[in-house]
C-alpha cells in the first residue's frame, strides 16, 4: 500500500500547482461520475432498452429464423477464439510462448462477466441468458485449445486456417440472407446492430482492394489510369457522403435496367464501399510514399517483375505504414453507417428513432442514445485494439525481439 | 585471397568476351539536364573496372543505365550479348544477370537477412526454397556474417548491412556485379570490411563495375580505371598509369584534389 501512496503523491501532488490541478480535476470527475450514476440508477428508465433489445440487435428479423443468427454468433465466437489463441501461440508474437498473458486473463474475465451480467440486466429469458454463456464458453475454450495445441498443428493446416475467415463471411451471408435450402429473409427485414455490422463489414472488406487499386492507379505510368484514379478520388472526397447516398438511391435505379438494380440495403452498401475506397486510396498512397525509392530499385535490380516487387517488397512496407490511418478510415466508416438512417434504413440509429417515436417510451431519448454510443464505442474500440496488435506484430523491431 | 601486388593483378586483366559494351550513351533528365554526353565503355569478362570522378559527373547514372534503372535517349548498351531496348523482356533478362549493390544498401527491412537473400532466387529463378537457403547460408558465411542470418537488417551495422546486400546480389548468381558507391555511406571503420569482401570477389571470375572514391581499392583491385567528368568519359587507363601519369589534364586536376 505504501509504495502506491507514495506513487500517487509523486504523480498527482509533486508541486503545489500540480496538487491544485489534481484536486480540481478529481472534483470535476467525482461530480460528473456521481451525477451520471444518480441519473443511471434512479432517473433513467432502462425498460426502453430491455423491451427493445432484440430490435436493437437484429431489427425485424423473423423470430422463427433467428436461430440462424445465434448459429452465426456462435461461429464468430469460435473463429475469434481460434484466431486469438493461434495469434498468441505464434512463435513470432511478442508474447510468444506464454499461454495466458495478463492482458488476456483480464479480457477473458471481462468477457465472462459481461456474458453473465448483460443478458441478466437486459431482462432476457433464462434460456437466452444461457445461450450467451454458452457462446462465451465456446470462445474461451477454443482460445485455450488453439493456444495450447495450435503450435503442434501441421504447418500445411496452419497455412489453410486463415482461409476459413472469408469462408465464414460467405457462410454468414448465407445464414443471414438465406439460400442453400434456407428460407430467404429479405434485406428490408434486417436491422439494428446486425445491419450496421453487415453494411460496415461489407464496405470495409471491399473498399480495401478497391482503394489499393486506386492508389496504385494514381501512381501508374499510364496517363488514362492515373487521371481516372485522380478524378475518382478527388470527386468522391469532395462530395459529402449523405449526398452520395441519396444519389446512389436515385441514380443506380436509372443507370441499371429494371430488376438489376440491387436492393436498397445493397445499394447503400456499395455507395459506402465506393466512398470509403477513395479515402483508403489516400491512406495507401501516403504509405507508398513512405517506402524509399531504393526498395523498388533493389527489387527490380534483382530481376523481379513489377507485380513481384510490389507484392513482396513495396506493399508490405507501405501497408504497415498506412495501417493506422486505414483503421482510422474503417472506424469513421463504421460511424458513417448512421447516415443510412436518413435514407430510411433501419440500422442502429434508424431503429433507435423508431423506438423513440413509440408513444410507450416517449421521453427516454437519453437512455437510447447512451446505449447507442456505448455500442459504437465497443465496436470502434475493438477495431482500434485489433489494429494496434497487428501494428506491433508487423513491426520489424518486435519481430526481431521475439524471433 | 591474400592481398596481391597491384602489378600481378593488373597484368592478369582478362581479354576476351565483352560483357558490357556502351556506345555513345546520351541521357537528358526530364528537367533538361544533360547527364551523359556520349559515353563509351567496354568491360570484358572477369574484368574489374573502377569508375571515379567528382560528384555530379554522371558516374552513378552511367552504371545505372547498365541494368536499365535509368533510361537513356541516344546510343546503345549491350550487356552479356543482350541489347538494352524498350523490350521489357530484355530488361528483365539483363537484370537477372546483373547484380547491383547500392550506396544506401536498400535491404528489405521487413524481411530477415536470410529472406532478403532468398526472395529473388525463389521468385524469379523459381528455385526450390531449401536449396536457395543452403546457398544463402554459404554466401553469408563467405561475407563473414553467417551468424546473422535470422536477424533483421535494422539490427545490423552499416558494414554488415552492405555485406548482406552483396550476398543478396550474389545469391542470384549474376555474371556482372555493379557497385554504386558501396562504401560512401559507411562509417570509416566499416569501409575496410566491405572492401575486403569486394576484393575477394574480384579474385573470382565475376565481372565488376565499381563506382567508388576508394583510391587504394582502385589501385589494388581494378584492371582499369575510368575517369568521368561533366557527363563524359575523360580517360580509361590501367590503375598504375592513371594514378601516376594520367594522359588527360582533367584527370590530373581530379587526382590533385583527392590524393
Amino acid at each position: 500500500m505504501k509504495p502506491l501512496l507514495r506513487r500517487l503523491r509523486h504523480d498527482l501532488f509533486a508541486t503545489p500547482v500540480d496538487g491544485l490541478i489534481s484536486v480540481v480535476l478529481l472534483a470535476v470527475i467525482a461530480a460528473v461520475a456521481t451525477s451520471f450514476l444518480h441519473w443511471a440508477t434512479s432517473q433513467a428508465r432502462w425498460a426502453v432498452i430491455q423491451a427493445n433489445s432484440t430490435l436493437f440487435a437484429v431489427g425485424r428479423y423473423p423470430i422463427e429464423q433467428q436461430w440462424r443468427l445465434w448459429l452465426l454468433t456462435a461461429l464468430l465466437a469460435a473463429a475469434t477464439g481460434i484466431s486469438w489463441g493461434m495469434l498468441r501461440s505464434h512463435p513470432r508474437s511478442d508474447r510468444g510462448g506464454i499461454l495466458w498473458p495478463r492482458n488476456d486473463r483480464i479480457a477473458v474475465g471481462l468477457l465472462v462477466a459481461l456474458s453473465l451480467l448483460l443478458p441478466w440486466l437486459l431482462g432476457l429469458s433464462p434460456a437466452v441468458q444461457l445461450r450467451w454463456v454458452a457462446i462465451t464458453a465456446v470462445l474461451v475454450l477454443l482460445r485455450w485449445l488453439a493456444g495450447r495445441f495450435g503450435p503442434q498443428l501441421p504447418a500445411a493446416l496452419k497455412r489453410l486456417l486463415p482461409l476459413g475467415l472469408p469462408l465464414l463471411y460467405l457462410m454468414g451471408m448465407v445464414l443471414i440472407a438465406g439460400g442453400l435450402g434456407l428460407v430467404a429473409v429479405s434485406p428490408s427485414e434486417w436491422g439494428g446492430l446486425l445491419l450496421t455490422l453487415l453494411e460496415s463489414s461489407f464496405a470495409i472488406l471491399l473498399c480495401f482492394p478497391l482503394g489499393l487499386l486506386l492508389a496504385l492507379g494514381r501512381r501508374s505510368d499510364l496517363p488514362l489510369l492515373r487521371w481516372g484514379s485522380v478524378l475518382y478520388i478527388e470527386f468522391i472526397r469532395g462530395a459529402p457522403l449523405i449526398t452520395l447516398l441519396f444519389l446512389g438511391q436515385n441514380m443506380l435505379g436509372f443507370l441499371l435496367p429494371g430488376g438489376l438494380a440491387p436492393e436498397r440495403v445493397w445499394r447503400a452498401a456499395w455507395v459506402l464501399t465506393l466512398f470509403a475506397a477513395a479515402y483508403l486510396a489516400e491512406a495507401v498512397r501516403s504509405g507508398l510514399a513512405a517506402v524509399p525509392r531504393g526498395q523498388l530499385e533493389a527489387a527490380r535490380s534483382l530481376g523481379m517483375s513489377m507485380p513481384q516487387a510490389f507484392s513482396t517488397v513495396v506493399l508490405p512496407q507501405a501497408l504497415r505504414v498506412a495501417l493506422p490511418s486505414m483503421v482510422g478510415q474503417f472506424i469513421s466508416l463504421l460511424q458513417d453507417t448512421t447516415l443510412l438512417s436518413l435514407i430510411g434504413l433501419m440500422e442502429l440509429l434508424g431503429t433507435a428513432r423508431t423506438v423513440m417515436a413509440n408513444p410507450a417510451f416517449l421521453g427516454h431519448n437519453a437512455e437510447v442514445y447512451f446505449t447507442l454510443a456505448v455500442l459504437f464505442w465497443c465496436c470502434c474500440a475493438a477495431l482500434g485494439l485489433g489494429s494496434r496488435a497487428l501494428e506491433r506484430r508487423l513491426d520489424p523491431a518486435t519481430i526481431a525481439r521475439s524471433g | 585471397m591474400s592481398p596481391s601486388t597491384p602489378a600481378t593483378l593488373t597484368s592478369a586483366a582478362p581479354v576476351g568476351d565483352v560483357m558490357i559494351e556502351a556506345r555513345g550513351v546520351e541521357k537528358w533528365y526530364p528537367n533538361g539536364f544533360h547527364a551523359l554526353r556520349g559515353c563509351d565503355l567496354t568491360v570484358n569478362r572477369g574484368e574489374v573496372v573502377v569508375i571515379m570522378g567528382p560528384s555530379g559527373s554522371g558516374k552513378s547514372t552511367f552504371i545505372r543505365t547498365f541494368n536499365a534503372l535509368e533510361d537513356f535517349q541516344k546510343g546503345s548498351i549491350t550487356v552479356d550479348g543482350i541489347t538494352l531496348s524498350d523490350d521489357l523482356r530484355h530488361i528483365d533478362a539483363i537484370r537477372r544477370e546483373v547484380g547491383m549493390v547500392f550506396q544506401q544498401f536498400n535491404l528489405f527491412p521487413h524481411l530477415s537477412v536470410l529472406d532478403n537473400l532468398c526472395l529473388a532466387p525463389v521468385l524469379v529463378r523459381k528455385r526450390p526454397k531449401a536449396e536457395v537457403q543452403e546457398q544463402a547460408r554459404g554466401l553469408l558465411k563467405r561475407v563473414g556474417i553467417a551468424e546473422q542470418a535470422d536477424k533483421y537488417p535494422g539490427q545490423l551495422s552499416g558494414g554488415q548491412q552492405q555485406r548482406v546486400a552483396i550476398a543478396r546480389a550474389l545469391c542470384m548468381e549474376p555474371r556482372i556485379l555493379l557497385f554504386d558507391e558501396p562504401t560512401s555511406s559507411l562509417d570509416p571503420e566499416m569501409v575496410r570490411e566491405v572492401l575486403e569482401v569486394m576484393q575477394n570477389l574480384a579474385a573470382d571470375d565475376i565481372t565488376m563495375v565499381v563506382v567508388t572514391h576508394e583510391v587504394k581499392f582502385a589501385r589494388q583491385v581494378a584492371h582499369r580505371v575510368v575517369l568521368m567528368a561533366e557527363g563524359e568519359v575523360v580517360e580509361v587507363a590501367e590503375p598504375e598509369q592513371f594514378f601516376t601519369n594520367p594522359s588527360q589534364e582533367r584527370s590530373r586536376r581530379f587526382l590533385d584534389q583527392i590524393l
